[in-house]
């Protein structure tokens, strides 16, 4: 069968592997989670061979190493996201647990009765329901901001919601089921000016778009390395040196003290003060790998690419009979990241068809039950792409969608 | 298993079924089911009156494989008692987990006996379990 020439494949094993494959496995979830190249995995396995002691807890070598490879990689994501000087990098489990840090040890102390955090109502799960429990706890309230007819904010939207009640701005900078980019810039701006303080969920964003947070001025930036083509049980969470230091710990233990008396405790200065307890050391080497993965290539290359992989996805998807968009019908303002529906079948068994010719894509709600409810469908399929993704694989997806409907004695072909 | 076997001429037909689609006029208990992973909402009415299932209805969304199984547990329900269905229930789920294999023990399932190989396709045993779950959750409320 004939392949594409895809440049990046051969640097993913699980890719090497399944080209060999008489049918090669299209991996089309890549929002989900992205498939890891060598170089990550290379990376982990040679902290764990060569460098493996407790960083932070060790007088001798193989520990101060440890130690390096830490701040090595803390300095390698402030020069990947250009991380201004008086901010910090803290690693975390993931977006979700940074998220929930940022709920626990700034929403709960600073947020209180008549407050108002302000949210888009297409949040995933994990940065909607830490702040149900903030405003739960705290008496402050949640104001949505909804979605116009492109599946995005506009800026009036938040013009409208933002007031001197805002204290707190929390939202995607890409969202991970309509693929639609958030004018966050301007949103921070509009919140800025409000004197409120602004979050922003880049975990969709990092893996397709340059991210430059001195630039976009957010006050805290999170984002999860597994969807980075890095391993999973990392994550990041950026914060303004001033906020951290405000802010009390999430976990307690090792790690982030200074002394401890017998009844109490000073903590460690930002970033240890946030980083208790054994770090993944392992998963903080193979996201090194990644980001020097990425470093190497020409991502402008890569973007464009998805770019055009994305355009195309959409123009072909249009082309099926019953296939519906949701969401952003255009290729405007919106990363590789696609929603739609086949007339007259749940996306879980679309999803089951497509898996029989070997398509892996995501159907359900993908931890957005508010925005399914919001545009008013219970469930959607969803191809979310990457630089290693062809069009030959867009074309069986097509293809394989065409036959869809006939499992249910539906006809495929278009009614009018 | 293969789409054949999973997409079969009884699923399907249970899948499209209507019957049991009509919300209840009096309800004694209702339930919600749900199946986070992929967006499965059952909503279920029984009316049960002296321990004994008089009328059944299965609202709500689900994929082709949920609403099938719904469709064959309002079947076998309608006009139990409470310890009846409790029972079907029970021979439901260790059908699917294997633990009953026997035909003449699966007799009494009557249709639900299409699902009897959805193991084979683990990421579909949540769909043909969640009305039987959800009805088990409905009992437990009404008693
Ligand atoms: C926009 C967004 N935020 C947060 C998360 C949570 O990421 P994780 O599960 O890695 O913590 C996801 C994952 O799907 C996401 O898409
Ligand atoms: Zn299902």
């Amino acid at each position: 069968m004939s392949r594409v020439v895809n440049p990046y494949r051969k640097d993913f094993p699980l890719f090497q592997a399944e080209d060999q494959k008489e049918l090669a496995l299209a991996y089309l979830d890549n929002a989900a989670t992205t498939q890891k190249p060598y170089v990550t995995l290379l990376a982990e396995q040679l902290y764990y061979e060569s460098k493996n002691a407790n960083p932070h807890r060790g007088a001798y070598d193989l520990s101060v190493e440890a130690t390096m490879l830490l701040e090595e990689t803390r300095d390698m994501v402030k020069h990947f996201f250009t991380v201004p000087k008086e901010g910090e990098i803290i690693f975390t489990k993931g977006a979700t647990e940074s998220l929930n840090l940022l709920a626990y040890s700034y929403g709960l102390t600073h947020l209180k009765q008549g407050d108002e955090i302000l949210l888009p109502i297409s949040e995933h799960h994990s940065n909607l329901v830490p702040w149900q429990m903030v405003a739960k706890q705290t008496g402050c309230k949640l104001v949505y901001l909804n979605l116009n007819e492109e599946a995005n904010i506009s800026l009036e939207e938040v013009k409208g919601k933002l007031s001197n009640k805002t204290k707190l701005v929390t939202l995607a900078q890409v969202s991970n089921v309509t693929g639609s980019i958030y004018p966050v810039a301007e949103i921070i701006r509009l919140a800025h000016e409000k004197g409120a303080i602004v979050i922003v969920d880049g975990t969709q964003a990092v893996p397709h778009l340059q991210v430059d947070i001195t630039e976009l001025n957010p006050d805290f930036y999170v984002c999860s390395g597994h969807k980075l083509y890095g391993p999973m049980g990392v994550g990041i969470l950026y914060g303004k040196m001033d906020l951290l230091n405000q802010m009390s710990p999430f976990l307690y233990g090792g790690d982030m003290i200074e002394y401890v008396e017998d009844f109490s405790a000073t903590y460690a200065p930002v970033p240890q003060k946030f980083e208790a307890g054994t770090q993944n050391m392992g998963s903080i080497a193979g996201l090194r790998g990644a980001l020097t993965y990425l470093e190497e290539k020409n991502r402008n290359q890569l973007f464009q690419y998805e770019e055009e992989l994305s355009n195309y996805l959409l123009e072909q998807l249009k082309k099926v009979p019953h296939v519906q968009l949701v969401g952003n019908k255009t290729g405007n303002n919106r990363i590789g990241v696609v929603p739609f529906l086949v007339e007259d079948v749940h996306p879980h068994d679309v999803v089951t068809i497509l898996n029989q010719d070997r398509i892996a894509i995501r159907a359900g709600h993908h931890c957005a039950q508010p925005l399914h409810r919001h545009l008013d469908v219970l469930a959607t399929c969803r191809v979310s792409l990457s630089f290693y993704n062809t069009k030959e694989e867009i074309d069986r997806l097509c293809e394989s969608l065409k036959g869809v409907r006939r499992w249910f004695g539906y006809g495929s072909e278009r009614t009018i | 298993m293969d789409l054949k076997e999973l997409y079969s001429d009884i699923i399907l037909e249970y899948s499209q079924d209507k019957t049991y689609r009509k919300p209840l006029m009096r309800p004694t208990v209702r339930n919600r089911g749900v199946n986070p992973s992929c967006g499965d909402n059952i909503e279920l009415e029984l009316q049960i009156e002296d321990h004994r299932i008089k009328e059944v209805a299965i609202l709500g969304k689900g994929c082709a494989i949920s609403e099938a199984s719904a469709g064959v547990m309002a079947e076998l329900i309608q006009g139990k008692t409470v310890e009846e269905a409790r029972t079907l229930s029970d021979l439901f789920v260790s059908m699917i987990q294997k633990k009953v294999t026997e035909e003449q023990q699966l007799k009494s399932l009557e249709a639900g006996i299409a699902f009897q190989n959805i193991s084979n396709m683990p990421a579909r045993v949540k769909c043909a379990v969640l009305s039987w779950h959800t009805l088990e959750e409905a009992l437990n409320q009404e008693a």
